[in-house]
């Protein structure tokens, strides 16, 4: 604490210093501090999938469809819809997906995705918007609605097709690959570029090594679907906050009223941010088919539109926060692949109680006695865990991630601020 | 018009209505399909009318029907349980290895299964309600997440201990099997006195008294009592019902915990009547058919015993449109879906129009225009 008689020249403490900092020093310098957090952990255990490239590599991969999901959950409750439908939704795209990959290949795939995922949009948007249906309910409705509409669908349609059958959808192929030249050793119009990053992993610096593994995991063979998607969380991130459109859209979803009495048709910015949600999520679901599991299955989106949900909550409304949370949720996910012995993941347990300690320190700090105590309970609890086990089951990377959103939920570490007149029904009008 | 007519008309205008819209769209989509929409219907109302399809259409509507009341709770104080689904599911699990683990006189045992999944429903569902109270997180979130930690998380991680191993149970991928005395009898004999003779494997679920005692309840406690008048005042306008006088942090979580413990039931016709263990094929969406369910019937008994009488039909028709081949089974979860959307949908229209008559009928009776 700041006292007032020896603060005259302003001792800047190291928070103070970090809260100054422009967000594009922020970011990587958390992203370091993280993976030394990862490799020192690492080191006492008996792993390396902590830090390798192949993890992030896979982290990435499986990140998408979050992403995307968890975009156009942004675009509807940015508008002021609440989109809890993205589940249902992302269950079209993989069907139409699955579908238009059939019959004119992966890029039709992706069309198609976007094209169902529009259309359950519109469902939405039409029940919530025009009818006035509480958010909630219609969403509710439309994940009854897409696991048995797309059953029905492949009854009469894939059952006929070689491959396919009345759960699944014939093979379909993936968009391509890329990987980045120089960085990680592309081609780069038929030339053998060197492949920086690798060359410092091979080297086995601590931490420089670490950094560099990570970082190549997510340039080596990068999927076109992926950078798709990327570049959709920019152009999404520049729409909502620097364009006119995400102005007037923004408008909807905080105070709609006001937004009516300056003459914004809140109605079709709603409608837009709605079905741009739709398209989005049903992208998703196309992702999951042409990229993860290269056909349609029945209920093969195994509640990946929560999970984004999820994801956009955690990543407070915003857009990097949602890539944040697409990646820290499949980070897991990432590991368990490869992790057949459980030994990574259960390193990853330290990582947890690293960060509970972290948390139980922010709350001492800031004069939250309860927090602390809550932190306190669950550190030592899975600190125990840790020590009491040789390798971490199953089901913990699938369960992580709602823990994760439970427990930032529960401390509100981030100040999360929910659209104000999200979930509201707004009627044209109406005042 | 007379008033009350003129209510009653109104209130059943939107589901007749519904039933039209989705009758119409689920034709649509049979004939562009290729099936004869006539034939379905006729096959399933043909089949529908059989006693052993009765018989199945309760059986399916019972667990329904409660998950139905559980949902009808919370919404009736604005509250979303979405968890419905997790709290059932680890309820059953648990009240599947109570019973196991136990032998008791008959009804006891019976009793203590029950209570055991009523306690662990309330239990998972009140933590919902604390998060909500103490500590602003929103339940539909909380639900949401502690739905996946419940099936993904927690049951994953005991269901490998609790597997009944036993040599002579190596094919059920489940938990010991519940015995003899925690069984509930099923009800074939009450329904006899009025029908003919039930056919040989279709049993009339015990359980359908729990739904029955839970229905009047329900309507006792929310449409007869001080607490379902604060539940209903405090969902209605929640700073309204604080300035008469009732506290709406504890509101939530009583609402939760009643929700909770209503939803630890709906797994209890697989468990005391059916499998009386918890295994791999476990009966899953329940929760997210209630909140289905609660909403067609319009969050009341009445209503949510209706439409679950219709989706237990729908569901029970699956099979014979499968064997009759007149009509892919999954036609019944359109329909189950178009219905509950157009329902809602039909709802909102009726509830606009009914408020705008009545300030016109209010203008028109003071004179003064609105």
């Amino acid at each position: 604490m700041l006292d007032p008689t020896t603060s005259a020249p302003p001792s800047r403490s190291l928070a103070d210093r970090y809260a100054a900092m422009p967000a594009y020093y922020r970011w990587p310098l958390i992203a370091a501090l993280g993976i030394l957090v990862l490799t020192i952990v690492q080191g006492r255990s008996d792993t390396e999938l902590l830090t390798s490239g192949n993890t992030t590599q896979t982290m990435l991969k499986w990140s998408i469809p979050l992403l995307l999901a968890g975009l156009g959950g942004l675009f509807s409750e940015r508008a002021g819809v609440v989109n809890i439908g993205l589940e249902g939704i992302m269950i079209f795209g993989t069907w139409m997906g699955a579908y238009g990959a059939f019959h004119w290949g992966p890029w039709g795939g992706l069309l198609f995705g976007a094209i169902g995922g529009a259309i359950g949009g519109l469902l939405h948007a039409v029940a919530t918007i025009q009818f006035g249906v509480d958010h909630i309910v219609s969403g509710v409705a439309i994940n009854i609605l897409g696991p048995g509409l797309t059953r029905y669908l492949s009854e009469r349609i894939f059952v006929n097709y070689e491959g396919g059958s009345q759960t699944q959808s014939p093979r379909t192929d993936g968009l391509g690959e890329w990987t980045v030249p120089v960085l990680a050793g592309g081609d780069l119009f038929g030339w053998k570029s060197p492949d920086v990053l690798g060359w410092f992993v091979k080297k086995d610096w601590f931490w420089v090594s670490d950094i560099a593994g990570m970082a190549r995991g997510l340039m080596f063979r990068i999927g076109y679907f992926t950078l798709i998607a990327l570049a959709l969380a920019v152009i999404g991130s520049w729409v909502l906050w620097k364009t006119r459109l995400g102005l007037r859209l923004r408008s909807a979803g905080e105070n709609p009223w006001a937004g009516e009495s300056l003459g914004v048709n809140i109605y079709k910015y709603k409608y837009i941010g709605v079905i741009l949600s739709g398209i989005l999520a049903g992208m998703a679901g196309a992702f999951i088919v042409l990229e993860l599991t290269g056909q349609y299955r029945g209920g093969q989106t195994q509640g990946r539109g929560f999970i984004a949900l999820a994801a956009l909550i955690f990543g407070n409304y915003r857009v990097a926060g949602i890539v944040t949370g697409a990646f820290l949720f499949s980070y897991p996910l990432g590991i368990r692949f490869a992790d057949f012995g459980g030994e990574a993941t259960r390193a990853l347990l330290l990582v947890i109680v690293l960060a509970l300690a972290g948390v139980m320190v922010w709350a001492i700090r800031n004069d939250k006695k309860v927090d602390a105590a809550i932190a306190g309970v669950l550190g030592v609890a899975t600190f125990i865990w840790y020590f009491t086990t040789d390798a971490a089951p199953d089901w913990l990377p699938n369960t992580m991630p709602y823990a994760l959103v439970l427990l930032v939920l529960i401390f509100n570490v981030q100040k999360l601020r929910v659209p104000e007149a999200d979930g509201v029904i707004f009627r044209r009008g109406d005042h | 018009m007379n008033p009350l007519l003129r209510r009653i008309l109104l209130a059943s205008a939107a589901p007749a209505l519904a039933f039209f819209f989705a009758l119409v769209i689920s034709s649509i989509v049979l004939e562009l399909s290729g099936s004869n929409a006539i034939d379905t219907y006729r096959t399933m109302l043909d089949n529908g009318s059989e006693l052993e399809t009765m018989v199945a259409t309760i059986n399916r509507a019972t667990p329904l029907f409660i998950a139905g009341i559980a949902a009808a709770i919370g919404f009736r104080m604005n509250l979303f349980n979405i968890g419905i689904e997790g709290q059932y599911v680890l309820a059953a699990f648990v009240a599947a290895i109570v019973g196991a683990e136990i032998n008791l006189w008959g009804p006891l045992h019976v009793a203590v299964i029950t209570l055991t999944a009523m306690l662990v429903g309330a239990a998972y569902a009140g933590i919902a309600g604390v998060l909500k109270v103490y500590r602003g997180v929103n339940e539909v979130v909380a639900t949401i997440m502690l739905n996946f930690i419940a099936i993904g998380g927690i049951i994953a991680a005991i269901f490998p201990r609790v597997l009944d191993t036993s040599p002579n149970n190596a094919s059920n991928q489940g938990t010991t099997p519940i015995a003899e005395s925690g069984h509930m009898p099923n009800l074939n004999g009450f329904f006899e006195l009025f029908t003919r003779e039930i056919g040989e494997g279709a049993e009339v679920t015990g359980v359908l008294i729990f739904a029955v005692v839970i229905g009047i309840a329900f309507y006792v406690l929310v449409a007869r009592t001080r607490f379902g008048f604060d539940l209903r005042a405090s969902g209605m306008n929640p700073l309204a019902a604080r300035a008469g006088g009732v506290p709406p942090g504890k509101m939530v979580i009583y609402a939760m915990l009643l929700s909770g413990a209503v939803a630890g039931l709906i797994g209890m016709p697989e468990i005391l009547s059916d499998n009386h263990s918890y295994d791999q094929g476990f009966i899953r969406g329940l929760g997210f058919g209630g909140l289905g369910i609660a909403l067609l019937g319009r969050n009341g008994a009445v209503g949510v015993a209706f439409a679950s009488l219709l989706f237990g039909f729908l569901d029970s028709s699956s099979a014979v449109l499968q064997v009759s081949g007149s009509a892919s089974a999954s036609i019944v979860v359109i329909m189950q879906a178009t219905f509950l959307l157009a329902a809602v949908v039909a709802y909102e229209v009726a509830n606009r129009y009914r408020q705008r008559d009545e300030i016109q009928r209010a203008a028109a009776t003071t004179g003064v225009t609105a």
